[in-house]
């Protein structure tokens, strides 16, 4: 089915028959085609049950739906249902039976229960610590903890079908707004919603339109940043890659406020299915007249463009991101002029991020005050978060502001691997910090977070547990910065540098006291002297770890010890002589050769040629257990780690 | 290792031809210089010196200018690549679950440091800030095959479903 929108009205109708056709499909398995489940095996278990559904003679073609045949039964690949520890994920529909860990053998089992038994295959389904399966998804702490309304879509639809999104009230936003409203207006709502940036920064969204409203000239542009960057996250590509369509409207409505006819998508060069899934929902929604010439017969045009990024961490910062869809190297500049003022060729240009914008359909449906109920009075709505690290559920969430730490890590995340102890979470990247136990307490939002020295930045959430060792962590993210920084203010490209160093020094037992006052003069200088956000933030992980875990730094300078037993340089590995069995596992897949022994002789390993791979601790049969780590002095005072 | 003489790329010669191909696909802006370079790339497997000055005459740019912006980003090479590439992903999940000591194994196995590429052009071995599989840390990416939850003595096993028996 396919028709022409030429008019609002023609959306309502087109939505109604979308919606009324998808009802007739009684069954609907929706197995997780993101990214992270594709990783897992996805794909083939989509292929099965396409088989073996089309084998039992019930596969319906979409169209057909729309013919008012009724499908007893449809398999769709959607976008990311966020449990991606558990995939591959299938959910079945309208019941939301929730299966983890699917694999192709077990679609017969699936579709036998579903189809034929009316029955749960119980073995795939979702297990509580204490071992009590949950039926639902509803069911399932990791999602009911969530409150999901920009990820509300994600998983539930097939990203690739325009007229699913339509089902579920696409595009009404946007016709409400051409319709009803004045861009002025549209802004006023948006303003007064509180809502803003999901980028990290927090500005507020509204005033960011009305300055690019009221600048002047009649060319302007929208641009979606979808260069996410930061190491550990994957908030946006799953967005973009599970509904597409969202974050089109909200940039549709956002170049109608400001007046923008072309929009841009900066997508990151590392996300090829996000960008797919763009293209063809920017294809449809063209076809159908929802985007392009004359929207909806409004006589709003809106053509937006998609740009793939070329790796260059530093182009997620508006003004390099601007630099570099001019065509060239993606340096930042000074700001003011802000882009909304002077932006993509010196032209008024807003800039958001794809849950800014994904969220904006919402608002202009429901109106500013249902958004502004959720959240807090000063950071209201939702926060989205890839939950990451040592910890049980990793996945993708969406929050509520406001929502304590601990509610994340042991509500939703239900706890440490392995029964760990927690030790830190590390928000916002490597613009953020690392914040301990004594703020498990703390109410999440984009003020708190800073307050904290930490940042909400655009929602990488890693949790750490005792065998993180925090200087290696700050070390870890000044690495990257530093690899990343355009090299072009003093600042950023040296300062940095040198606090990289440092770190090496100390955490290869090398350091020396007065250091820790040295990082926090220099962390404090570059803040205040670099040029864009990416200088101004990169001390933050090494000086949020000095306010909290100190005594770390000073294990690895007086001591040359590392507590977590990770900085390589001072840690050994030994071998028990009392555990070990001579069972010559160890020996055999040592890449150095550096473990001596017989047969019957309990083994050694020859510390000056140990790599430290740790491979031998890998491959100890758990019953022996003789490999172990060790670290500072022993007994006789000497050290564990051999200066080599 | 084995030798994989026709690992060579076939597409090595810049020639009038294939670059007018790829122009073709563009207007010739000054604003097309990344996605022409990108093009260029997914032509030859990197930026050749001899393609790199007709894209500056393309668009009507220094070539100076053209070279700066290509050694901006880290998508861009400017040396022949291995056939298969191995991504390591050092993102802050893989990182705390050990992703370093992956990195290195792979160093070992290959006899060639992170960012290289062996020398029989069979393998590029690369250090990748997030792959973005989070919950499947520490991650190998080769090709296009995922290896999740990775551990330093199955690096070898990696290398040895040898990629090539799959294409």
């Amino acid at each position: 089915m396919f028709a022409e929108i030429d008019s609002p009205a023609k959306l309502a109708k087109i939505s109604e028959i979308c919606r009324a056709a998808f009802a007739r499909q009684k069954t609907r398995f929706l197995i997780c085609a993101g990214t992270g489940c594709v990783a897992m095996g996805s794909l083939p278990v989509l292929a099965e049950f396409k088989r073996q559904i089309a084998e039992r003679g019930l596969a319906v073609d979409v169209e057909m739906l729309f013919e008012g045949r009724e499908a007893v039964t449809a398999a769709a690949g959607s976008g990311c249902h966020g449990f991606c520890e558990k995939g591959p994920l299938v959910r079945v529909e309208p019941q939301g039976i929730f299966y983890n860990k699917v694999k192709a053998e077990d679609v017969a089992e699936i579709l036998a229960a579903s189809l034929d038994q009316n029955s749960i295959v119980e073995r795939l389904l979702y297990k509580n610590p204490d071992g009590s399966p949950c039926l639902t998804v509803h069911e399932v702490p990791f999602y009911s903890g969530q409150t999901r309304n920009v990820l509300e879509r994600c998983g539930l639809i097939d990203p690739e079908d325009i007229r699913e999104y339509f089902a579920h009230d696409g595009y009404q936003a946007l016709a409400k707004a051409l319709r009803e409203y004045t861009p002025e207006q549209v802004i006023e709502i948006v303003s007064r919603s509180n809502l803003r940036g999901r980028g990290g920064a927090g500005f507020t969204t509204g005033k960011k339109w009305a300055t690019c409203r009221r600048a002047p000239g009649d060319t302007k542009y929208v641009v979606c940043n979808c260069d996410e960057g930061d190491p550990g996250a994957f908030m946006d590509r799953s967005v973009l890659e599970a509904d597409p369509h969202a974050v089109l409207e909200g940039m549709a409505i956002a170049a109608y406020a400001v007046g923008a006819e072309r929009g841009f998508l900066y997508v990151r060069a590392e996300y090829p299915l996000a960008v797919a899934r763009l293209q063809k929902a920017m294809e449809q929604a063209i076809k159908w007249k929802v985007l392009g010439e004359n929207i909806m017969g409004c006589g709003f045009n809106f053509y937006p463009e998609i740009f793939q990024g070329a790796g260059a961490f530093v182009c997620g910062e508006e003004t390099s991101l601007l630099a570099s869809l001019e065509g060239g190297r993606g340096m930042p500049r000074m700001k003011p002029p802000f882009p909304a003022e002077e932006g993509l060729w010196k032209r008024p240009t807003v800039l958001n991020n794809v849950k800014t914008l994904a969220k904006v359909p919402k608002i202009i449906d429901q109106g500013a005050d249902w958004f502004a109920a959720t959240g807090t009075v000063k950071s209201p709505g939702t926060a989205v978060f890839a939950l990451t690290g040592k910890i049980k559920n990793s996945g993708l969430i969406e929050v509520p502001m406001g929502i304590t730490l601990r509610e994340i890590v042991y509500g939703i995340g239900g706890g440490i691997i392995n029964d760990g102890k927690f030790k830190a979470v590390q928000t916002g990247g490597p613009s953020g910090g690392c914040l301990p136990e004594e703020l498990l307490e703390l109410e999440v939002d984009f003020d708190s977070l800073r307050s904290a020295g930490s940042m909400m930045g655009s929602g990488g959430m890693v949790v750490l547990d005792e065998k993180s060792c925090m200087v290696d962590i700050a070390r870890y993210f000044l690495e990257f910065t530093v690899h990343e920084s355009c090299g072009q203010c003093t600042p950023c490209r040296d300062g940095i540098w040198q606090m990289l160093h440092i770190l090496n020094d100390i955490t290869a037992g090398k350091g020396r006291p007065e250091d820790l006052a040295l990082l926090e003069e220099m962390g404090k200088s570059i803040i205040a002297g670099a040029i864009c956000g990416l200088g101004k933030t990169a001390p933050n992980p090494v000086l949020s770890t000095l306010r909290y875990f100190r005594p770390e730094y000073e294990a690895h300078i007086q001591d040359k010890a590392c507590p977590a037993l990770n900085c390589q340089e001072l840690i050994a590995y030994q071998i028990d002589p009392n555990k070990c069995k001579a069972c010559g596992r160890c020996r055999k897949e040592c890449p150095v050769e550096a473990i001596k022994g017989e047969k019957k002789t309990p083994h050694v390993i020859e510390q000056s040629k140990c790599c430290k791979c740790g491979i031998c601790l890998e491959t100890c049969p758990a019953k022996f257990s003789a490999v172990s780590k060790i670290t500072g002095k022993h007994g006789d005072g000497s050290l564990a780690s051999i200066d080599r | 290792m084995e030798i994989f003489p026709e690992a060579v790329t076939e597409e090595k010669e810049v020639t009038e031809d294939k670059m007018a191909a790829i122009f073709s696909r563009f207007k010739g802006r000054r604003e097309e210089l990344i996605p022409i370079l990108q093009a260029v790339q997914e032509k030859f497997s990197y930026l050749p010196e001899e393609a790199m000055q007709q894209v500056a005459r393309f668009i009507s740019v220094s070539e100076s200018r053209v070279y700066g912006a290509a050694t901006f980003y880290s998508q861009f090479y400017f040396t022949q690549r291995g056939k298969h590439n191995i991504k390591v992903c050092c993102g802050t999940a893989c990182h705390v679950k050990g992703a370093k000591s992956i990195l290195e194994a792979f160093e070992r196995e290959l006899g060639v440091a992170s960012g290289g590429t062996t020398e029989d052009f069979k393998y590029n071995l690369e250090r990748v800030a997030c792959i973005g599989s989070c919950a499947l840390a520490p991650v190998v990416m080769v090709d296009d095959t995922v290896y999740g939850h990775m551990e330093a003595r199955r690096v070898t096993e990696c290398l040895k479903t040898d990629p090539d028996s799959k294409l």
